[in-house]
């Protein structure tokens, strides 16, 4: 089984359109996370920080801290999902892992 | 105290009622228990209750006091809101279980002593694994049996640790300790493994995800913030702690970015949050304390929150892979809600785990434990993405997989309403959690550079996924599972031990063989030279050796006559 498309949102044929199924919208929602990261950033001359150490003082600290620790953190799950990967039925063979009732 | 019956023991006795209920009489009586001992406890005063003498030790069944206080409510609110989101089931084993372990866990954060605490954390083992056992399937059979030898084993050396304690100081009381002899290690272990430290961890996502839809939600409440009450009672500033807390806050996330089982991965953050409590509890100040009391207070809704809308998933679709989901919001939209507070309430401004968690963090930085402090940022970061939005996006958007199911049953949907309020009052008027800690609370949470740098982490950990989802870095959801250190005792134990056998088997059988050859080559040889061929046959004295015999015995009976 191939991992799902992650650009494909569509409802079935028949069915009502949501407004998340048209892809602008999704466009959308992506720029409106980066305007209002941008203007997170912006605010950071008008407020009076309480650094504990020094480099939680640095301009946009949280900012830059968050995202490189969250693109590292998947880009190294990413590659030891290679290594640790194994098929569902790896520690019993023929058996699946049973999530067929509630 | 209710009827004068200790807090944890009415749950317990109260569960044996159950099977004797009809129908809605039994649903009735199951929300009404832990709701009277919320009650009970609410009135109820400072000190110790019930204590009496044996043999030379002190008993102390009940201790009730600041820490203990915080635990034993967010407890009682866990059960009620847990049995409200399983009216729905009318499993009676699973019933009974839910009640019993709720109260086992209450009455081990009441146990003011070392066997008692005991006999409620074995009680819990027991209970807990009915709600593992309840989903009848194979894989949740062989994972309750691996989750229960391993929570008794943790009972066992528990009371070794209290034997040894009590020989050499001649008393069980459960008071702090001091890491040092082999008694206080045993019982350090014997926490740490309800606690999930780094290695002694398996059982938790291993076990976890097997449960029912609603078991789940009842197991993620206890036994781990039951651990982390016993080692805020016992080990508080112990160093050693500081640093087994920061690998727990870090390493679990990795595995939970990669998981598909998405209650999996709720597991594995459970386990990454675990990692700031015991960061607190090693930290030791009055401040981290009552950040470890405060996150586990926090922790608990929004993690029944999370779990109750992944177990709303999986009544419904059968399945919480990400792998097989997506697009849920559609015909879950109640759900979907209910699971978009839950990812809030980890750690955004005006929900629960903000206000809870800000103390742990400042503690860290105040204790000048500057990497400390820099890994449980990451970690922060990190579990928002997948706790949060790695949940919500793969459950409810993301691909739509085409399937329609209906939105989850009425009490479910209650269930998680009741927790998105706990979730909210929490977090919109911390004063209400912070007046229930143990020490005194002077902290406001809602500074300004404090609410502006918390979005900014999030704000831009949300940047960081719509980035890498976007241009297809995220990893792939698969159907696979990843190793994780239970594969020394699911895969490498067995083999080695099988090995072993194989090799004994064989050294066996082989030096039974050189045996029977010896046996063989013996008898052969006797009756080569023994034997009527043989050449001492050939000079056999038959007549003369019934004369000895004859003489032999009349000489006996002269001595024994005369």
């Amino acid at each position: 089984m191939t991992g799902p498309d992650h650009t494909s949102t569509q409802s079935p044929p028949g069915e009502k359109n949501y407004w998340l199924d048209d892809r602008q919208n999704v466009d959308k929602i992506f720029w409106v996370v980066i305007v209002v990261c941008v203007a997170l950033m912006l605010v950071e001359p008008f407020y009076h920080k309480h650094p504990y150490f020094g480099i939680d003082g640095s301009f946009g600290f949280y900012g830059w801290f968050g995202f490189l620790a969250c693109a590292g953190l998947v880009l190294v799950a990413r590659a030891l999902g290679r290594i640790l990967g194994r098929r569902e039925d790896y520690y019993r063979p023929g058996c699946d892992r049973g999530e067929d009732n509630g | 105290m209710l009827w004068g019956i200790p807090p944890g023991l009415l749950l317990i006795l109260g569960a044996l009622l159950v099977p004797l209920l009809p129908g809605a009489w039994r649903k009735a009586y199951m929300t009404i228990l832990p709701l009277a001992g919320l009650w009970a406890l609410a009135g109820a005063e400072n000190g110790v209750f019930y204590s009496f003498t044996f043999f030379t030790y002190e008993i102390v069944p009940v201790r009730i006091d600041g820490l203990s206080l915080v635990f034993g409510y967010i407890f009682h609110i866990a059960a009620i809101l847990s049995v409200v989101f399983a009216w729905h089931n009318d499993d009676t084993v699973e019933q009974m279980a839910g009640l019993a372990y709720a109260g086992s866990g209450i009455g081990a954060v009441f146990a003011g002593d070392l066997i008692t605490l005991f006999i409620y954390w074995e009680a819990m083992a027991i209970t807990s694994v009915f709600m593992i056992w309840a989903r009848r399937s194979d894989a949740a059979y062989r994972a309750g049996m691996r989750y229960l030898i391993i929570q008794i084993g943790s009972g066992v050396l528990l009371l070794s640790g209290a034997i040894l304690m009590a020989h050499q100081t001649g008393s069980v009381a459960f008071e702090k300790m001091t890491l040092g002899d082999l008694a206080t290690w045993l019982i350090l272990i014997a926490f740490g493994i309800k606690c999930a430290f780094p290695f002694l961890h398996n059982w938790l996502p291993d076990a976890y995800p097997e449960a029912t839809a609603t078991g789940t939600v009842f197991l993620s409440a206890f036994t781990t913030k039951c651990a982390v009450y016993v080692l805020a009672r016992g080990f508080p500033g112990t160093e050693l702690l500081i640093y087994v807390g920061a690998v727990m806050a870090a390493f679990p996330l990795f595995y939970a970015a990669i998981e598909n089982d998405l209650r999996r991965v709720l597991a594995y953050s459970l386990n990454n949050q675990l990692g700031f409590m015991v960061v607190g509890v090693g930290i030791g100040s009055a401040l981290a304390i009552n950040g470890a009391a405060a996150h586990a207070f926090a922790h608990i809704l929004y993690k029944t929150l999370l779990f109750m809308a992944m177990g709303a998933v999986l009544y419904r679709v059968g399945t919480v892979k990400a792998s097989e989901l997506g697009g849920l919001y559609k015909s879950m939209p109640f759900t979907t809600a209910f699971c978009i507070i839950g990812a809030a309430s980890i750690s955004t401004p005006l929900f629960a785990g903000y206000v809870g968690k800000s103390l742990t963090l400042s503690a860290a930085a105040k204790g000048e434990y500057d990497a400390i402090w820099l890994i449980l940022m990451f970690a922060s970061a990190g579990i928002f993405l997948v706790s949060g939005l790695k949940i919500v996006y793969f459950a409810f958007f993301g691909r739509d997989s085409g399937q329609r199911y209906r939105e989850a049953p009425p009490n479910m949907l209650l269930g998680m309403g009741l927790t998105t309020l706990f979730c909210i009052a929490i977090g919109v008027y911390s004063p209400w959690l912070y007046s229930l800690l143990p020490y005194e609370v002077d902290y406001h949470p809602y500074t300004v550079d404090h609410v502006i740098n918390q979005l900014q982490l999030l704000l831009f950990t949300a940047l960081a996924f719509a980035i890498l989802v976007r241009y297809g870095m995220f990893p792939r959801v698969k159907n696979t599972i990843n190793l994780d250190f239970d594969i020394t005792y699911r895969k490498w134990l067995p083999a080695a031990y099988r090995w072993g056998i194989g090799l004994t088997r064989d050294g066996w059988k082989s030096i039974l063989q050189d045996l029977r050859n010896g046996v063989h080559r013996m008898v052969a040889y006797m009756f080569r030279h023994h034997g009527p061929e043989g050449i001492l046959a050939r000079t056999w004295p038959t007549g003369s050796m019934a004369l000895w015999v004859a003489l032999l015995l009349g000489g006996f009976l002269l001595i024994y006559y005369s």
